[in-house]
C-alpha cells in the first residue's frame, strides 16, 4: 500500500522498540465490549488508474448549460489560480497555530480580508465561514449578541436554503421570534411588517436576493435602525457587488456572502466559502479566525492568528461560535481570483455578466415571458412562463439544458415563475441557440 | 543520537514579497477578459456603485506573489508534522486531481436528479462506507467541519429529547475535550458539566454515574481522548448514560486510532463526526475546507439533515419527506469536492483502512518510547495514535513547552500540539500518524534528542528559536492590543 510506508523489518524493529510482540499487543487496551466483532466490510481496494476510471464515470453534472444561478454561479476561473492554490505548501499546512512556518497563508489570509472589506465595504473581515448559508446564520447569532437583543426579521427573498440554515440553528435555542418579511410585488422585501417586532436585534436580507433583484438597501437599514436592531446583507452573488454600491455604504452593519462566484467552481454545491465582514465596533463579536499584523522579533512586518479569546479553543462554552477548520483551502483561492481580475477587470467581468443576463432577459420577454415588476436585477431574474412552457422545460432536460429553475417548490405564490440566469461564460450565441430552443 | 540520522532543518535562499496592493497598478490584468458581444446593459443609478477598488495585477506577478507566499508555509508535503489531535497525514494526490474532474466542478447542485446519477451514488456509498467503518447505521455527509458535525449531533440530541418530550438542559464534557465541545453544547442551549478526569488519564465510571441525572440529555466523549488513551471504561458508562434516558456524542476527532478496531456501536455511541480531513487524507488547506459527516445510531436516523439521498433500485433521488429531520445545515449538499477526496481514499484503502490505524499507533508508541527517557510522560502507558509529554524535564533550566516548539521549527519539524490538552501543564501532544516512515520518526527523534540536549547545555538557543525561518517569533501581545486587520490600500 504505496501511503504506508513500513516495511515488514521496520514492523519488527518497532514493535521490539515498544516492548510488545505484535500489533494486536498495542491494542490491548481496547476492551472486548467496545471491538469490532468482524472485518471492515469496504470494496477490496482499487489501483489509481482503477480508481480514476470508476470516479470519471461518477462525474456527471459538469456539462450541463444551465441558464439559473439560485446560489450557484458558472464563471470562468483562469488557468493560474487552481495551478498557484495546489501548490502544497498551502494545500497540505494545517491552520496556521505556527506563525514562523506559516507566514505563506497568514499574508494570504491578511490580503483576502482586505479584498473582501473593499468589496463589501465594512471595515472588518474574518478568514472565512463554511459557505454563505452558514456565514447568515452566523451573522444572525452575531447581531443577537451585538445589540444584546433576541428577536429576528429575515426576508423571505433570502436564499430559502440559507433560511432553512437559519432555522435549523434556531431550533435547538428555541423562545426566538423569527418574523419573514414577504415579498412586494416588484419581487423586493416589503419592510412594513418589521415594526410588529418588539426590539429587533437584527433584519437579515439578501440582495441581489433569491430573485436576483437588488434590494433597496437604504430603506432597509433606515427601517431596521429606526427599532434599534442590526441590518445583515447576505449575497450569493459576489460579481454583483462589481457594480452596485457595497452594503457596508448602504448601512449594513454585518454584511456576509457565499464566495463561490471567485474562482472556486460550481462542484455540485461545495466547497464554497463563507464572506464575513462587520463593523470595526462588532469585531470582538465576530466568530472564527482573524489574521492580524504584527512584527518579529526584529521588528519585521509579519501576521498572525490573533484576538482568540473570543474562540472556543479558548473560551470553550462561552466562545462567540464553535468554528474552528474554515474555509481557509477556498479563502485563499478566492483572493487569488480577486488578484487575478483585479478591481478593473472585476468591474469589466460584472459588466459582461450584466449584459448577457439582460440580453437573455429581453429574449425571454420577446416570448412572451412576464417579468415580476422592474426592479433592476443582476445575473437572475424571475418571470412568469407562458403557457406549455413546462413541457418545453422537460423536454430540454434531454438536451442537458437546465431551462431555469422553477421557483413554485420554495414560495407557492411563485407557482409557474422561474428563476433564469447567464454569465459570461455564456456567449450570445448560446443565448440565441437557447432562445430559439425554447421558441420552437 | 546516532551518528547516521540527521534533521532536515537547513537555511536557504528567502525572497522578501509585498503585500498584493503594493504591487498594483491600475490598468493591468490578469485574466482574459471576454467582450460581451450583446449591447451594453446599465442599472439605474440609485444602485449603481463603482465595484471595490482591488490592485490591478499581471499575471506573471500574481503567479511570483504567491509562489514566494508559499515558500515561507511548511506543508505535510514539506517534512513531518506530528500536530497532535490533528493526523496531518499524507494527502494522496490522485484525489485532489479527482475532485478537480470538470465533471464535478462545473456541476450545478440544483440540477435534477436524473443528470447526477453519479454524484448522487457517491454520496450514497460514502455514507454507508463511513457507516461501516465507525459501526453505526447512517450518516449525513452536510456538515462543513468537525464542529459543524458535532453540532449537527448535538442538535440532532437536543431534537431527540424534545421529540421525547423530556426537558435536558445539560450536557456531560470531560475536561480532556477539545474546545469545540462545550462550545457546540453552548449554541444548542445546553449548560456544561465539565467532568474530571480520572487518576488514569481517562473517564471513570463512578465518576460519571454521580453526575448523571435527569436534567442531562448526554455525554460528549473523545475517544480515544486527547491523552491519547482509549476509554477503557467508556462501554460502561455509555450503557448507564442510555439506561438514564440520555444519548452519546462521539467526537471522532481521534478516530484514525481505531479503524477496523472499535465498534462505536457496541461501544454505545448515539453519532460521531467523522473530521475528513484528518482520518480520511483530505487535505486541510491551511485551515479547511474540510467536511464533517456525522453517523448515527438507529435511535437518532429519523433526525439526519435533509434532504437525504436514498437508493430505489438502480437510481438515486433526493428524499424530502423527512418530518422529524432537523433540518438543512449547508446551503447545498456538503462539502462535495472534499467528500469526493475522502471517497477516493476509502476506495484506495479498503480494508487496510485498520492497517493505516495499526501503523499510526505503532508509530506514536515507537516515538513514545524512544523520547520518554528525556521527557516527562505525565500517563506512562501504551497509547493510541498520539501521546502527550510535557516540559517537566525542561523546565528547570527555565525552557518551555514553546520554547521546545519553535527549536524544532528550525530543525526542520512542524512543532507539535502545544498547551494542549489543558489538564496537562504545558502539554506537548505528538501524534506522528501512520504516513511516516521509520527514517522520518529516527529524523524527528534525533532532533527532539538535540533540543533537550540544547535545553540543559545551552538554553539561550530554545529561547531565541526559531532563527532560520523568514520570520522569527511575532509578538502577538501587540497584534491583539491594537488589532490590525486589513490593509492600508491607500
Amino acid at each position: 500500500m504505496r501511503y504506508l510506508p513500513h516495511t515488514a523489518e521496520d514492523v519488527k524493529e518497532m514493535l521490539a522498540a515498544v516492548g510488545v510482540k505484535s500489533i494486536d499487543g498495542l491494542f490491548e487496551c481496547v476492551p472486548p465490549e467496545a471491538r469490532r466483532e468482524r472485518p471492515l466490510d469496504l470494496p477490496a481496494p482499487l489501483t489509481e488508474w482503477e480508481l480514476r476510471d470508476k470516479i470519471e464515470g461518477l462525474a456527471q453534472g459538469g456539462d450541463w448549460q444551465v441558464f439559473t444561478g439560485a446560489g450557484s454561479y458558472a464563471h470562468r476561473i483562469p488557468a493560474l489560480v487552481p495551478y498557484l492554490a495546489s501548490r502544497s505548501e498551502f494545500l497540505t499546512s494545517y491552520t496556521p497555530y505556527q506563525p514562523e512556518m506559516s507566514q505563506g497563508t497568514l499574508q494570504a489570509i491578511f490580503e483576502f480580508q482586505t479584498l473582501i472589506s473593499r468589496l463589501t465595504g465594512l471595515a472588518v473581515t474574518n478568514a472565512s465561514m463554511y459557505d454563505g448559508a452558514t456565514a447568515f446564520t452566523e451573522a444572525a447569532l452575531m447581531a443577537q449578541r451585538c445589540s444584546k437583543k433576541r428577536a429576528l426579521a429575515v426576508s423571505e427573498l433570502a436564499h430559502p436554503h440559507w433560511r432553512q440554515v437559519l432555522e435549523t440553528y434556531l431550533a435547538a435555542i428555541g423562545d426566538v421570534e423569527l418574523l419573514v418579511l414577504p415579498a412586494d410585488a416588484q419581487g423586493r422585501t416589503d419592510y412594513g411588517p418589521l415594526a410588529k417586532l418588539d426590539k429587533p436585534a437584527a433584519l437579515l436580507v439578501q440582495s441581489p436576493n433569491f430573485l436576483g433583484v437588488i434590494e433597496d438597501l437604504p430603506a432597509a437599514a433606515e427601517a431596521i435602525h429606526k427599532l434599534g436592531g442590526l441590518l445583515v446583507v447576505g449575497f450569493a452573488e459576489a460579481f454583483a457587488l462589481g457594480l452596485t454600491k457595497s452594503p457596508g455604504s448602504q448601512g449594513a452593519d454585518i454584511v456576509v456572502g457565499d464566495g463561490q462566484s471567485l474562482g472556486l467552481g460550481q462542484g455540485f454545491g461545495g466547497p464554497s466559502v463563507g464572506l464575513m465582514s462587520s463593523k470595526q465596533e462588532f469585531v470582538r463579536q465576530i466568530p472564527g479566525r482573524l489574521v492580524g499584523k504584527t512584527e518579529d522579533a526584529q521588528g519585521r512586518r509579519g501576521f498572525v492568528l490573533t484576538l482568540s479569546t473570543r474562540e472556543q479553543h479558548i473560551r470553550r462554552s462561552k466562545a462567540v461560535s464553535n468554528i474552528c477548520s474554515n474555509a481557509g483551502h477556498c479563502a485563499l483561492t478566492a483572493a487569488m481570483f480577486m488578484a487575478s481580475t483585479g478591481g478593473t477587470g472585476f468591474r469589466k467581468l460584472a459588466q459582461v455578466n450584466l449584459d448577457l443576463s439582460e440580453y437573455l432577459k429581453k429574449g425571454l420577454l420577446g416570448l412572451g415571458f412576464k417579468p415580476l415588476g422592474d426592479a433592476p436585477t443582476f445575473n437572475e431574474f424571475a418571470l412568469t412562463a407562458p403557457k406549455g412552457f413546462d413541457q418545453k422545460r422537460e423536454d430540454l432536460l434531454g438536451k442537458k439544458i437546465l431551462a431555469g429553475l422553477p421557483l413554485g417548490a420554495w414560495y407557492p405564490k411563485y407557482e409557474g415563475v422561474y428563476l433564469f440566469g447567464a454569465t459570461e461564460t455564456k456567449t450570445r450565441a448560446d443565448i440565441d441557440a437557447f432562445l430559439a430552443e425554447v421558441s420552437e | 543520537m546516532s551518528a547516521e540520522v540527521k534533521v532536515p532543518g537547513q537555511t536557504g535562499l528567502i525572497l522578501n514579497e509585498d503585500l498584493l496592493w503594493e504591487r498594483g497598478r491600475q490598468g493591468r490584468s490578469a485574466m482574459s477578459l471576454p467582450e460581451s458581444g450583446v449591447p451594453k446593459a446599465s442599472l439605474p443609478a440609485e444602485v449603481a456603485g463603482d465595484g471595490p477598488d482591488w490592485p490591478d495585477l499581471s499575471e506573471q506577478q500574481v503567479a511570483r506573489h504567491y509562489t514566494r507566499l508559499s515558500t515561507w508555509n511548511f506543508g505535510v508535503d514539506t517534512g513531518p508534522y506530528p500536530l497532535g489531535s490533528c493526523t496531518m497525514k499524507y494527502n494522496p494526490k490522485i484525489n485532489d486531481a479527482l475532485a478537480d474532474l470538470p465533471g464535478f466542478v462545473g456541476a450545478h447542485p440544483l440540477l435534477p436528479a436524473e443528470a447526477v446519477q453519479g454524484e448522487l451514488s457517491l454520496i450514497h456509498d460514502l455514507e454507508a462506507y463511513l457507516a461501516e467503518i465507525v459501526g453505526l447505521k447512517a450518516t449525513t455527509l452536510q456538515p462543513g467541519a468537525g464542529a459543524h458535525g458535532e453540532l449537527c449531533g448535538m442538535l440532532m440530541i437536543a431534537a431527540y429529547h424534545r421529540h421525547n418530550k423530556t426537558r435536558r438542559t445539560k450536557v456531560l464534557v470531560p475536561e480532556t475535550a477539545h474546545g469545540t465541545n462545550p462550545a457546540t453544547a453552548s449554541m444548542c442551549g445546553f449548560s456544561e458539566i465539565q467532568v474530571p478526569l480520572g487518576s488514569k488519564g481517562y473517564l471513570e465510571y463512578a465518576t460519571v454515574e454521580k453526575l448523571m441525572t435527569d436534567e442531562v440529555a448526554g455525554l460528549m466523549v473523545t475517544n480515544p481522548n486527547t491523552l491519547g488513551l482509549f476509554e477503557t471504561e467508556l462501554h460502561k458508562i455509555n450503557q448507564m448514560i442510555h439506561d438514564r434516558g440520555g444519548l452519546v456524542y462521539g467526537d471522532g476527532a481521534n478516530l484514525n486510532a481505531v479503524m477496523g478496531w472499535a465498534d462505536l456501536g457496541r461501544l454505545g455511541i448515539d453519532a460521531v463526526h467523522i473530521n475528513v480531513h484528518k482520518t480520511l487524507s483530505t487535505p486541510h488547506g491551511g485551515g479547511g475546507p474540510g467536511a464533517g459527516p456525522v453517523a448515527v445510531s438507529q435511535a437518532l436516523v429519523p433526525y439526519l439533515p435533509g434532504p437525504r439521498v436514498v437508493k430505489e433500485g438502480d437510481s438515486y433521488r433526493w428524499e424530502v419527506d423527512l418530518p422529524l429531520s432537523i433540518g438543512r445545515l449547508h446551503g447545498f449538499h456538503g462539502q462535495f469536492r472534499t467528500l469526493v477526496r475522502a471517497f477516493a481514499y476509502i476506495l484506495t484503502m479498503g480494508a487496510d483502512l485498520k492497517r493505516a490505524s495499526e501503523l499510526a499507533v505503532l508509530n506514536a508508541n515507537y516515538v513514545k518510547e524512544k523520547l520518554k527517557d528525556l521527557y516527562d510522560l505525565p500517563f506512562n502507558q501504551s497509547c493510541m495514535h498520539e501521546f502527550v509529554f510535557t516540559n517537566a524535564k525542561q523546565e528547570p533550566h527555565k525552557v518551555s513547552t514553546l520554547d521546545i516548539a519553535k527549536r524544532l521549527i528550525d530543525l526542520g519539524f512542524h512543532p507539535p500540539t502545544i498547551y494542549f490538552p489543558l489538564v496537562v501543564h504545558s502539554a506537548i501532544m505528538i501524534e506522528p500518524t501512520e504516513t511516516e516512515s521509520k527514517e522520518d520518526l529516527d529524523a524527528f527523534i534525533a532532533a527532539m534528542r538535540q533540543v533537550a540536549e540544547e535545553a540543559k547545555n545551552d538554553p539561550d538557543i530554545l529561547h531565541r528559536a526559531p532563527l532560520n525561518t523568514f520570520r522569527q517569533r511575532l509578538d502577538d501581545v501587540a497584534a491583539a492590543r491594537r488589532p490590525i486587520l486589513t490593509g492600508d490600500m491607500g
